[in-house]
């Protein structure tokens, strides 16, 4: 199947920006960050592939780079079958002001309202078109993303000592 | 920071403060009792009505990502324990097959190792469902279901207690392989413990499953339609509680799930309206059953095909050392609550992950309670949530 899925999405979306990533034992597709949004409305809808499933979605920090991915994992109930999609973020620098910026699917899968937010919350990338975007797991006040590799420890957070050892 | 980057928050100050005058802003927990951990839910109301529902998470986040991304994947097997820590095993269990995987060790595997990992797990399995069920209860209402689930899943604890060394726990299951074999005669204990728990269930059966009051609380309540369910990424018993026959363990059919014998119970609407709260509460009662069956199969297994040697060795298989190529995995299982799943992402010539990040059912599971909750008595608003069977430890990670 999978074939067949990369030539359609290729002659639908452009070859340049389908590619598939060698990377993993799985079957994932590199995904150019324009077509995010048209190609996941695609998947979810055809027939051929009815990924109705967003199971999950990770960012992941390549420090010292300044670059970032998302990996959205995708299964289809209909016909058993699971996908990998990933974008590449680079940035200029990693200053708290210039996040990577990547259209939300959250309203594709509901799924990725509060995937997206973790992502927010913890990697520090911002979703534009998401209806609810604030911190999840950490406290709304809190300073920087921990989950970025060069992350540093606050010495305090409201008076309580927070410094690891 | 950027004012954008600051909307979302500024977007829920301004609702919580334009409540109006017919509404009323009430905070469930963090310490309730009945959201089954640190929840806090900040309800919207209007009298008895809930208008809104606004989940806050994070009260028992303990950075399970990076904390993994710090250390090979060994020695993160402990943390794994503590995400969802009322089914330790499955966590392991899904954890391990990935690095497995990875390693392309899986199919090495002595079939011995596999069935005792099916065995643990199936029996946390019904630990698990056994606090779901007994909790559930007590949410509505119910204490004797409590007070005897709790009786009966302390028969499991002991048992895996002695295979493990701990009581819930376990690091039990290693990459490549178990931390001991079963203890000398556990595989009859365990058998004496299916035939005690048999009729335990019947019993259960009639003190709450078809019980008039517990229908009343629970039939029609917080209905969850297929497809919402889907687009929510819900997944386990409430998934199947809405009429969709998902099972990772028949679709993957992982382990040696393949060569036993065991139905997927989905809802069916009997009481009400198809995934009702009723639907998810008897599903799992339904599955405790399944999972009974299982280990009957698993311990005929290991006592004649596969029975103990005194040579037998589970950790032949443990690598000293992890030692894979760079590349990217998604594990995923069938937990007690749902799918439980780990992407990786690995890094040439170290044993330390570059990413690891845990999906929990409970976490997905729990992100469709704002839907269930809007217009619902806040008196249902509690039974949707104890009906959602969520574990606090992997809803915050």
């Amino acid at each position: 199947m999978i074939e067949n899925l990369i030539k359609d999405l290729q002659s639908r979306f452009g070859e340049s920006n389908i590619k598939v990533y060698d990377g993993s034992k799985q079957d994932t597709l590199t995904i150019d960050l324009s077509v995010l949004l048209e190609l996941c409305h695609y998947l979810r809808d055809n027939e051929l592939y009815y990924f109705d499933f967003l199971a999950n979605i990770t960012a992941v920090d390549y420090h010292p780079d300044n670059r970032f991915a998302l990996v959205y994992n995708l299964a289809s109930l209909v016909y058993q079958t699971q996908l990998s999609l990933r974008v590449e973020l680079s940035v200029e620098n990693r200053d708290k002001d210039n996040l990577p910026e990547v259209p939300s699917i959250s309203r594709i899968w509901r799924t990725a309202d509060w995937h997206e937010r973790e992502a927010f919350d913890l990697m520090g990338i911002y979703f534009t078109g998401h209806s609810d975007l604030r911190r999840i797991l950490l406290p709304d006040d809190w300073e920087g993303f921990p989950l970025r590799k060069d992350y540093e420890d606050a010495d305090s957070y409201h008076g309580i000592p927070i410094k690891g050892e | 920071m950027l004012e954008k980057y600051n909307q979302g928050y500024q977007q829920y100050i301004d609702r919580i403060a334009s409540v109006g005058s017919t509404e009323m802003v009430i905070n469930m927990g963090p310490q309730h009792p009945s959201t089954h951990g640190v929840l806090r839910l900040e309800l919207i109301t209007d009298g008895e009505i809930v208008k809104e529902v606004i989940p806050h998470l994070g009260y028992l986040h303990r950075c399970f990502d990076k904390h993994a991304e710090s250390m090979n994947y060994g020695k993160s097997i402990p943390f794994t324990d503590r995400l969802d820590y009322l089914s330790s095993m499955n966590n392991s269990h899904s954890f391990v097959m990935g690095v497995e995987r990875m390693l392309g060790i899986e199919d090495k595997l002595p079939k011995r190792v596999e069935y005792i990992r099916v065995l643990v797990c199936e029996l946390n399995r019904i630990a698990s469902h056994l606090i779901a069920i007994g909790t559930y209860g007590i949410d509505i209402g119910a204490f004797t279901p409590f007070l005897w689930c709790f009786r009966d899943r302390e028969h499991i604890m002991n048992m895996l207690e002695w295979a493990s060394g701990s009581r819930m726990l376990y690091n039990y299951i290693w990459v490549g392989g178990l931390f001991y074999d079963l203890p000398v005669n556990f595989e009859d204990r365990c058998k004496d413990f299916v035939k005690y728990f048999r009729p335990k269930l019947d019993e259960l059966d009639e003190i709450l499953t078809n019980n008039e009051i517990f229908i009343q609380r629970t039939a029609n309540i917080g209905v969850l339609p297929a497809d919402v369910a889907i687009n929510y990424g819900c997944s386990g018993p409430m998934l199947r509680a809405s009429g969709i026959k998902w099972d990772l363990r028949r679709i993957d059919g992982y382990s040696v799930y393949p060569e036993l014998d065991f139905e997927i119970p989905v809802g069916k609407g009997l009481m009400g309206t198809l995934g009702d709260c009723w639907d998810r509460y008897k599903v799992r009662v339904d599955e405790v059953r399944e999972s009974l069956k299982i280990i009957d199969q698993c311990l005929d297994r290991l006592m004649s095909d596969f029975a103990r040697l005194p040579d037998f060795d589970p950790r032949a298989l443990v690598p000293k050392k992890v030692n894979l190529k760079a590349q990217s995995y998604y594990v995923r299982a069938e937990n007690p609550k749902g799918e439980l799943g780990f992407y990786f992402e690995t890094q040439d010539k170290t044993d330390v992950p570059r990413r690891v990040k845990a999906r929990g059912p409970s976490f997905n599971n729990l992100s469709v309670l704002p839907e269930l909750g809007k217009g619902v008595l806040i008196a249902d608003l509690i039974a949707i949530l104890g009906s959602i069977d969520i574990v606090l430890g992997e809803v915050d990670r």
